[in-house]
């Protein structure tokens, strides 16, 4: 959960008499795309022989805790024995589907992944945008009374659910908004993505889905939302102390417009990326709170599979949310050149 | 100096003073409950009762006392932060002043892995590399240790490169000291505060990083920590219950502990970086 500023934007020199065809912009461009190929070609390597090099019998790994038919597991043992450079290239054929199919599913993974990621991107999108919105609202109103009551109140607040687990705070929400502990109407669903026998595709049946996800939606929203704050925070403070602002301030413009149209949208900037920069750990809280709440999304599919194990699941899980944060993290490096182009060289 | 400021800093005392009570209580855990009480097969409690004089903090769905389980996860989660932690502090502080040290291919190399380990997700990556290693004390700090190291390699990259740059360690290097002299004796000295401040920031993400990882049950069964508490509570049905102690009593000491080492990390790097942002 570190605090993200600014992405590590630190330019490479170019070496000497390669490169001059591309202008500056695209030779940064191409720099960010090899760098994002390299990562994720680490991770292919990565999920390769983090499975199959560890001591002790991966066989027993892929089939703890289960029955297998012992021509399976026959199958299996024939397929770990062979040499270690011939399983690589057979794996290398096609690094993203696994050999062996879901093992508590018995059907190829990404038949179990795929209709899953509609419900992980509806409640980690909606979240993500409302703690956007109200984390830079919050950001400016602190920095800009930076000291006073409002500003104190905001920090203290941001520290603790920074401090919080935050499926936690959704286990206490449900226990007194669904449950209904304290004498209280439990009002909210106890989990789930809708009522049974609903149809998703009325009216009613998305004002049911709706209702489903206020409380995880909220949940992520509030944790989320202390770090957008924090660092709009920062950033708006940064700006603050820069002469354009006095040379504004000059002109005769009213202190609210000298922060809505000079220093805000300067002060944006490191904001903007975050919202990429920070998808690794968005996942992390999709994760848990799917779990939390029985959404049938690609988070509790994850606590699905390592509780099993289901290893080819969990391998390509893995790849997946991977391969997410590195897109995420190449766009957000791109974004920022193309806001600040001082980062580029 | 840096005692006398800390204790001016009335944050820094709070955080202080709530460490020192979990550190306390944690140690003290054998004298205030006996451990049979976390025996479920010798639970003497009802099912779910609600606080009361004799179970402070009530009792779980085998009517285990909810505050000797409390005190006793205490032990646990504090020794899997701090034991992390250090190992997390270990391997980025030499990670980082290799990389500041080093040119080249060492330093080129090194830089591409805390890279890759800062891009990477932090909790898939934890639960593949739990899910591999299996459920122990031990893999859960080697996990929590091997993953949460790269921000501060980067600090104290930034940091062993300015010293790198100051004069007392070219006179060094004239008199003919060797790298691991240089590194050791020059470059260590000079991070080693800003280690410090990092560490027990480092050591509220490792706490609840063992939270998070014993709550979705990759924690050693056979060890009580909050996290497994909250497993418990979860997969107890607690919830539908509506027992709130049950879940409400861990997740607070989560909260005070995790919130105890924020306000001393940073304390710490106001007195040891004054232009920080924390103002």
């Amino acid at each position: 959960m570190a605090l993200i500023g600014a992405p590590d934007v630190a330019p490479t020199p170019p070496a000497p008499g390669r490169g001059r065809v591309l202008g500056p912009g695209a030779r940064f461009t191409v720099s960010r795309l090899l760098s994002s190929l390299g990562t994720l070609v680490f991770v292919i390597l990565f999920n390769f022989f983090l499975f199959r090099l560890l001591p002790g019998d991966p066989v027993a790994l892929y089939t703890r805790g289960r029955d297998v038919d012992p021509e399976i597991r026959r199958q299996m043992q024939a397929r770990f024995n062979a040499p270690i450079a011939e399983q690589f290239v057979q794996y290398l054929k096609n690094p993203f589907v696994p050999e062996l199919p879901s093992q508590q599913f018995s059907i190829p993974v990404w038949d179990v992944i795929v209709p899953r990621i509609g419900p992980t991107l509806l409640l980690v999108g909606t979240a993500t945008v409302l703690a956007t919105v109200l984390g830079v609202w919050l950001g400016v109103r602190s920095a800009w009374k930076r000291g006073e009551r409002f500003d104190r109140v905001a920090t203290t607040t941001t520290l603790v659910l920074y401090s919080m687990p935050e499926f936690w705070f959704g286990m206490i929400l449900l226990i007194v908004f669904s449950v209904g502990a304290f004498g209280l109407p439990g009002i909210f669903p106890v989990g789930g993505l809708s009522s049974p026998g609903v149809d998703v595709g009325t009216f009613a049946g998305l004002a049911d889905v709706a209702w489903h996800l206020v409380l995880p939606v909220f949940t992520l929203t509030v944790i989320y939302l202390a770090e957008y704050a924090l660092v709009m925070r920062a950033s708006l403070i940064d700006e603050m102390g820069q002469d354009y602002l006095q040379t504004a301030r000059a002109k005769g413009l009213r202190d609210a417009d000298v922060r809505r149209r000079h220093a805000v949208p300067n002060a944006m900037l490191p904001t903007t990326t975050l919202i990429f920069l920070n998808l690794g750990f968005v996942i992390g809280g999709a994760i848990t709170i799917e779990y939390v709440f029985s959404l049938p999304g690609l988070g509790s599919l994850t606590v699905q599979a390592l509780r099993g194990p289901d290893i080819p699941l969990l391998q390509t899980l893995f790849l997946l949310f991977s391969a997410a944060v590195i897109l995420a993290n190449l766009v957000a490096d791109l974004l920022y050149a193309r806001l600040d182009p001082r980062v580029r060289t | 100096m840096l005692v006398a400021q800390f204790r001016r800093s009335r944050q820094g005392m709070l955080g202080l003073t709530i460490f020192v009570v979990f550190a306390m209580v944690a140690l003290l855990a054998p004298v205030l409950f006996d451990e049979s009480q976390l025996d479920v097969t010798k639970a003497t409690g009802g099912v779910f009762e609600t606080p009361s004089g004799h179970y402070w903090l009530g009792t779980d769905d085998a009517g285990r006392n909810v505050l000797a389980m409390v005190v006793w996860g205490a032990r646990i989660s504090l020794l899997v932060g701090l034991c992390a932690t250090v190992l997390a502090m270990v391997i980025g502080t030499s990670v980082g002043i290799a990389s500041g040290h080093y040119r080249g291919l060492v330093a080129g190399v090194l830089n591409r892995i805390t890279d890759w380990f800062l891009v990477i997700p932090f909790l898939p990556l934890a639960i593949v590399l739990a899910t591999v290693l299996g459920k122990s004390l031990l893999n859960i700090i080697i996990v929590i240790g091997v993953t949460s190291w790269p921000a501060t390699a980067r600090l104290i990259r930034a940091q062993t490169l300015s010293v790198e740059g100051r004069p007392y360690l070219e006179r060094a290097k004239a008199l003919g000291a060797g790298d691991l002299h240089q590194m050791t004796r020059h470059v260590l000295p000079n991070v080693m505060p800003l280690v410090l401040a990092n560490t027990t920031l480092a050591v509220s993400i490792s706490i609840l990083s063992e939270t998070t990882l014993s709550f979705l049950g990759l924690g050693d069964p056979t060890a009580v920590s909050w996290g497994t508490v909250l497993d418990d509570a979860f997969s107890s049905g607690a919830i539908s219950a509506g027992a709130w102690w049950y879940l409400a009593a861990p997740g607070i000491c989560v909260v005070l502990v995790v919130l105890g080492f924020n306000l001393i990390g940073r304390t710490l790097e106001d007195i040891l970086d004054p232009r920080g942002a924390h103002e």
